[in-house]
């Protein structure tokens, strides 16, 4: 009995473990790329064993920094920003649908779910702000569409909410004399952590790695996201270089870029912050997740 | 009339947090959803959207008459099958495998790992494929050569596609699964297993007669979720993954890239919007059918 379950003990982890290998490889073929001497991805590919190790395509990204600071600035920002007020508008709509009772609740909770369920599409959204709001190479552009607030979202706040802050707590203190924004801001959210870091992590998250909003509404290279430089530069290893402001221009001959490495490198450098945060947040992750699954 | 006022000042506050919330959605969902007219017009913008001429169905018979429509019909619906039922086996199977292991940390650890490519974007996703399948330098071309193999011209060939996207799609997605799955596992009353070892059964029946029953409920209403969806494809994947590789539209076109495509690429409106309507349009209906079916099963996990 003892030894069968040994037996089934180890089954279980060779599974996982092979599954956490096989996840988890890519990364290292693409990080190891990144240190490889560009000549020996020409002659003998990406490798896990590169024969030279170098450093020549973070040199080169260095000579080309402003261009990757600068994204990276308008990549903070537009997250700062679209996390802020996503989250706050998220949090009030939560709110006003957790309370028993107002006028209109009905048509309220509706209005967020059918989004849900039906959409316009992307042509008239293309349109609308592209022709109509006029966000076409606009920050505004990598921080409204789409991404601002969801229903998804809003149904877990709300929920947690229900749940977690009592309706006599949220009574006592309006017999007290407090306002509804005074109740949000003093009695719900400090009983509300965990959902807010969760869902604030949701939002930060998928603006962080949001790359469609600068594919369909940006082509000024002034407001690229780091996302959107990545994308360029898979299409076009070349991208770098052809924009090249720095020293880097005048040596920048064809046969100069390390165009394999570099290409890893500048991913690695993508991925790097969301590597360095995951497993400090990832368990508000699987608890949004779960939660998600508890209250589809 | 009076009392109504006097309601709606009373809960004036409640309003005002409904606000900013409704104004975006006004704006980002429904001004869009009013859009779709386009699809019914010759869209000419020096008339305006309103005041150009309607067109009825042509739009509609042109996209209907193409190969195309078939294609990422077909392309959508097979690739979206095939993602539910791998994720669904391979997320339950790791859900079950995590909860069966005794140690705490390797369980934190093989969740933390696998949840990550969740959490990475699908550009830095096509590296990570291009690395792999680049035609020169990718790593399974070397190791085709090293074998003494052809290599093999990966950005051109449809047939490896439907195994390299569900793949891809599996890595992505399976620890997001599994996270939910194993919530459900760990959610059962452990006395039921205690019952169950008690009369000596095994293992392999324990999972069979127990979690598996048990966390039912969760895997249809995660997979009715998912038929929901049906209709929608990921866009970076099918677009960004494939590197918009023409060789490989075939088999990589779904209705959102078809849509990108003629939006963008092609600038055709008439043809991108109405297969956007078609899209949404179908979708909704899919939808409502997979939340009855879902309210059905089991009311309390219906969307509503």
């Amino acid at each position: 009995m003892h030894k069968k379950e040994l037996r089934f003990q180890l089954l279980c982890h060779i599974i996982m473990g092979i599954a956490a290998i096989v996840t988890i490889l890519p990364l290292i073929l693409l990080f190891i790329s990144s240190v490889t001497a560009n000549k020996d991805i020409t002659l003998y590919g990406y490798s896990f064993v590169p024969k030279h190790l170098s450093l020549e395509a973070y040199s080169y990204i260095w000579n080309e920094r402003m261009q990757i600071f600068r994204a990276y600035f308008i990549t903070i920002f537009v997250t700062a920003i679209g996390t802020g007020v996503g989250l706050s508008i998220s949090v009030l709509y939560a709110y006003a649908l957790s309370k028993p009772y107002f006028p209109g609740k009905k048509f309220f909770s509706f209005f967020i779910l059918f989004t849900m369920l039906f959409n316009g599409g992307l042509v008239p959204s293309y349109i609308m702000y592209t022709r109509y709001l006029h966000m076409k190479n606009t920050v505004l552009a990598l921080i409204i569409p789409g991404l601002l607030m969801n229903a998804f979202n809003v149904i877990l706040i709300r929920s947690y909410f229900q749940n977690n802050v009592p309706i006599s707590l949220v009574e006592a203190a309006q017999i007290d004399g407090a306002t509804e924004f005074q109740v949000v801001m003093k009695v719900v959210l400090p009983m509300s952590k965990p959902i807010i870091a969760t869902i604030g992590l949701f939002i930060g998250v998928a603006y962080w790695n949001d790359w469609q909003n600068g594919l369909y509404y940006v082509t000024d290279e002034k407001i690229y996201s780091i996302q959107q430089i990545l994308n360029n530069m898979l299409k076009n290893i070349e991208y770098l270089s052809k924009n090249a402001t720095s020293v880097a221009k005048s040596t920048s001959l064809a046969g100069t870029l390390p165009a394999a490495t570099v290409r890893m490198a500048i991913a690695v450098i993508g991925l790097l912050p969301i590597l360095v945060i995951y497993p400090f947040i990832q368990k508000y992750f699987v608890k949004g997740i779960s939660l998600g699954a508890v209250k589809g | 009339m009076q009392t109504k006022i006097k309601k709606i000042r009373k809960y004036l506050p409640v309003y005002i947090m409904l606000l900013p919330g409704f104004a975006y959605l006004l704006i980002n969902n429904y001004i869009p959803m009013t859009g779709m007219i386009i699809a019914f017009k010759n869209v000419d913008y020096a008339k305006g959207i309103l005041r150009s001429d309607w067109i009825g169905l042509k739009n509609f018979e042109y996209l209907f008459k193409t190969p195309d429509a078939f294609r990422i019909t077909r392309n959508t619906l097979l690739y979206n099958v095939a993602f539910i039922i791998v994720n669904l086996v391979i997320g339950v199977l790791f859900a079950i495998l995590l909860s069966e292991i005794r140690s705490r940390i390797s369980v934190k650890i093989y969740q933390t790992v696998i949840l990550l490519p969740y959490m990475i974007s699908m550009v830095i996703v096509s590296y990570l494929a291009y690395a792999f399948l680049a035609s020169d330098t990718g790593l399974l071309n070397g190791i085709l050569t090293f074998l003494g193999l052809q290599k093999i011209s990966w950005y051109t060939e449809q047939k490896y596609w439907p195994f390299i996207l569900t793949f891809v799609n599996c890595w992505k997605y399976v620890g997001y699964g599994t996270v939910v799955y194993l919530a459900s596992i760990l959610g059962i009353d452990r006395s039921l297993y205690e019952a169950a070892s008690v009369d000596g059964i095994s293992k392999l029946q324990e999972i069979r007669y127990i979690t598996v029953p048990m966390i039912k409920p969760t895997i249809i209403t995660m997979t009715l979720l998912n038929v929901g969806r049906i209709f929608y494809s990921d866009f970076g994947l099918f677009y960004q993954v494939p590197m918009n590789s023409g060789a490989l539209l075939n088999a990589t076109n779904t209705i959102d890239t078809y849509v990108y495509r003629g939006l963008i690429t092609l600038g055709d409106i008439g043809m991108s919007s109405a297969a956007g309507v078609y899209q949404s349009v179908v979708g909704f209906v899919l939808i409502m059918a997979a939340n009855w079916l879902t309210r059905k099963y089991s009311s309390e996990n219906a969307l509503f």
